[in-house]
């Protein structure tokens, strides 16, 4: 326990010793309080003060952010102030365990606690005290089985009429048409703008939407959409094209008459906003392949389309897979476009429009759950994926 | 050799001109939205927003009261050298560059004589930026030169508000996450493993699972609606991502570099501070910017979290607000959104480089 420097001072006295360790555990104890403390003020303070919100907002990113550094320099201190075994112990920790815990507070356990609400009705698992099931089981079981409803969330799921048409638009216009849209596109791009002479201003352009956000973008396509009478002036591009080639003008998102496939002038918006995405990823890696073999290939006589699909698509495939993966995680779960565009009408209603619809407007807690968990089991092939991708790499550590 | 020549320089005609297409496709839509932005009210909703460039248009030179010239409107009339039905007038005749046509109904209409002539109807003015920045009432000029008072939107309320929720929500994930990087990296302890294929499974997983657990819990810790809560969330959701790829970086440093700190007697307390994160500022920044314009852009969490108090509204709530009251006025929704993009936009075009390395290194972000 004691280091060779404090036996070194003479007589080790017992009494000395545990004078010394009560002070340490009480300067811990009062560092960590006023810590704490200090804290927790700050805390009420930024929920009731009210000084001018620039002021609150320097403040509150200030205790933020130094809370944050301070209570990590604080845990190590405490730990350092341990024998020396018990910090190399604990330290790992102390770096990993905020992560972890918040991690497993706000997603992993979540995971399971959604998959467990999703087996009940519309307001979830009775709120039972856990004591009852040892003082009383029976009516504890009886409080449960009155509200469990098995798998009916998952049946409802997959034969109601507006989340069958939600599973549809996900599936067919965002995975099926959006995400191939996007790939392509963003190839398309790479490849020209590889070859131009302007590139990277025209990659900067295109790219440029990613920092756009959806709300944003949906203000700016509604305006491209927005019709007027026919007769009038149309202030819509859209339209204003449309009626200069004979046709007429129309709402288009909101366009019934051809539904399903006015989902297709939403995928526009979503394809506008990602391709830029796809861009930069293919453009890295079409920059990575060997000049000497695309010389190879054309010396011998293979003409560009030759080129492209026999030797660049072989050499980004490992790209074009993350990229479509990555897109079809983001179109699985596409919200704000179609919340802020439609609100869902007009056939356009996709899983996560459902989800918050049934959540947190008709407040249907298991019927919710459910939806998030089909999200969750859709994502799974992904996921198992990555696991594989993660493992190898660590084997060729 | 010449063919040849000319091939290669069609080829690369070809090839700009479809570029330079795509470009202009992708940027008409943001330039048509600022051009808006500065318009005014009543000419945004009568003229399409292109009219502001020079273009080819009738305007009226002479006006013609048919009535004083004695015409019929209900048989043939003779105006200007040419005769012509009341019908035939309405739709406008042409002849050369000027045109005749009939304004109004027919009992009290006139008839126009219009020439086609070069004209922009660029108007513009701060005006709209004005209204929807402004939090007090407003002075606004009408076209007609009256002056009307009107509420304004207090976008730059929502703008510091954005940022409140931002700042932290961007600084605090990389914080914690560096420290549970480096201890992935170079720290060794039980259940490493496990709980890195924790956080390589979190990486995919929607974050609207966990929306109603999370929800109830800031309910029962009074956290909902306030800022600690959507930091707490941002921080969560934005977790897995950030330890992944300040892993990837931090495990890269070459292992001579740490152990010589370590022979030196350095704790890893201080090895972290002093030399990892130094060392991971290209990595911090390329996450620092794709969880900034991440939290920015977010609509969903702050929606859910913060809830309606029109004190704590964030931009994206602030601009679909408006998209849900407004509707049709276009010269405040175009004012609001460019506002709401402006910031992202400045962040995206100064660190763009660092930007797009995040991306490449975090493209499985779920």
């Amino acid at each position: 326990m004691a280091t060779p420097a404090q036996t070194a001072d003479g007589k080790p006295r017992p009494a000395g010793k545990a004078l010394a360790l009560v002070l340490k555990v009480g300067l811990a104890l009062l560092v960590s309080l006023v810590v704490f403390l200090v804290l927790y003020q700050g805390f009420l303070f930024l929920r009731e003060g009210n000084a001018p919100k620039g002021v609150m907002a320097i403040l509150a990113i200030l205790w933020g952010v130094g809370g944050v550094a301070v209570l990590y320099t604080l845990f190590n201190w405490l730990v350092e102030q341990l024998p020396r075994e018990w910090t190399e112990r604990l330290q790992p920790y102390v770096f990993v365990g905020p992560a972890l815990v918040l991690l497993i507070w706000l997603m992993l356990l979540p995971v399971v606690r959604t998959s467990y609400i999703s087996l009940f009705g519309r307001n979830g698992p009775p709120d039972l005290p856990l004591a009852m099931l040892f003082t009383n089981p029976g009516a504890f079981v009886a409080g449960l089985s009155a509200e469990f409803v098995g798998l009916g969330n998952f049946v409802a799921v997959f034969t109601d009429r507006l989340m069958l048409s939600a599973l549809r638009n996900n599936f067919l216009f965002w995975i099926g048409i959006a995400t191939p849209l996007t790939v392509a596109t963003g190839l398309l791009i790479a490849v020209l703008a590889d070859r131009s002479s302007f590139e990277r201003v025209a990659k900067s352009l295109i790219f440029m939407p990613m920092a756009i956000s959806f709300v944003g973008a949906s203000v700016i396509w509604n305006f491209i959409y927005e019709v007027n009478a026919p007769d009038a002036p149309q202030i819509g591009l859209l339209n204003a094209v449309v009626v200069a080639l004979g046709g007429q003008p129309h709402g288009w998102t909101n366009y019934t008459a051809i539904a399903p496939w006015n989902n297709l002038f939403l995928v526009i918006i979503v394809l506008w906003l990602q391709v830029g995405f796809a861009m930069v990823l293919f453009s890295a890696a079409i920059k990575g392949i060997p000049d000497e073999l695309l010389e190879a290939a054309r010396m011998d006589g293979a003409t560009e389309v030759q080129v492209f699909f026999r030797i660049m698509i072989p050499y980004i495939l490992g790209t074009i897979i993350t990229v479509t993966t990555t897109i079809i995680i983001f179109t699985l779960k596409i919200f704000d476009v179609v919340w802020v565009m439609t609100g869902g009408q007009y056939g356009t209603d996709v899983i996560a429009t459902q989800f918050y619809r049934q959540s947190f407007i008709n407040r249907n807690a298991g019927y919710s759950a459910a939806i998030a968990i089909v999200l969750l089991i859709a994502v799974i092939p992904v996921m198992i994926y990555n696991l594989r991708q993660q493992k190898e790499q660590e084997a060729f550590r | 050799m010449r063919s040849a020549g000319s091939a290669k320089r069609f080829r690369s005609f070809l090839v700009n001109g479809v570029l330079a297409i795509i470009v202009f496709l992708w940027l008409v839509p943001v330039v048509g939205l600022l051009v808006s932005s500065f318009r005014q009210r009543f000419d945004i909703v009568t003229t399409p927003w292109w009219s502001v460039f020079p273009h080819r248009d009738w305007v009226p030179t002479k006006t013609i009261n048919p009535r004083e010239l004695g015409l019929d409107p209900s048989g043939l009339m003779t105006v200007e050298g040419i005769t012509a039905t009341f019908k035939e007038l309405r739709a406008g005749i042409e002849e050369g560059n000027t045109r005749l046509i009939w304004i109004g109904t027919r009992p009290i209409g006139k008839i126009e004589v219009q020439e086609r002539q070069w004209v922009t109807t660029a108007n513009l003015s701060v005006d709209n930026y004005r209204q929807v920045v402004l939090g007090r009432s407003v002075l606004i000029e009408n076209a007609d030169g009256t002056v009307e008072t009107v509420r304004g939107d207090d976008f730059s309320g929502a703008l510091i508000n954005s940022l409140t929720v931002a700042i932290p929500a961007t600084v605090i994930p990389i914080l914690i996450a560096a420290f549970a990087a480096y201890g992935f990296a170079w720290m060794r302890f039980s259940g490493r493993g496990v709980l890195f294929a924790i956080v390589v499974a979190l990486l995919v997983v929607p974050l609207q699972i966990a929306l109603v657990p999370v929800l109830r819990d800031f309910a029962a810790l009074n956290l909902n609606g306030t800022l600690l809560g959507i930091w707490l969330a941002h921080t969560g959701f934005g977790l897995p991502l950030a330890i992944f790829l300040l892993y990837g970086y931090i495990r890269s440093i070459p292992r001579e570099i740490l152990e010589s700190a370590f022979i030196d007697g350095a704790s890893h307390f201080t090895v972290f501070t002093r030399l990892v994160l130094p060392l991971s500022v290209p990595a911090l920044a390329a996450f620092a910017i794709f969880q900034f314009l991440w939290v920015w852009n977010d609509y969903l969490v702050a929606l859910v979290i913060l809830g309606p108090d029109p004190n704590t509204r964030v931009v994206t709530m602030k601009l679909a607000g408006m998209v849900g009251t407004y509707g049709q006025d276009w010269h405040l929704l175009t004012a609001g959104a460019f506002m709401s993009m402006a910031i992202p936009l400045l962040v995206f075009f100064s660190l763009q480089r660092y930007f797009v390395r995040g991306l490449m290194a975090g493209s499985v972000k779920g």
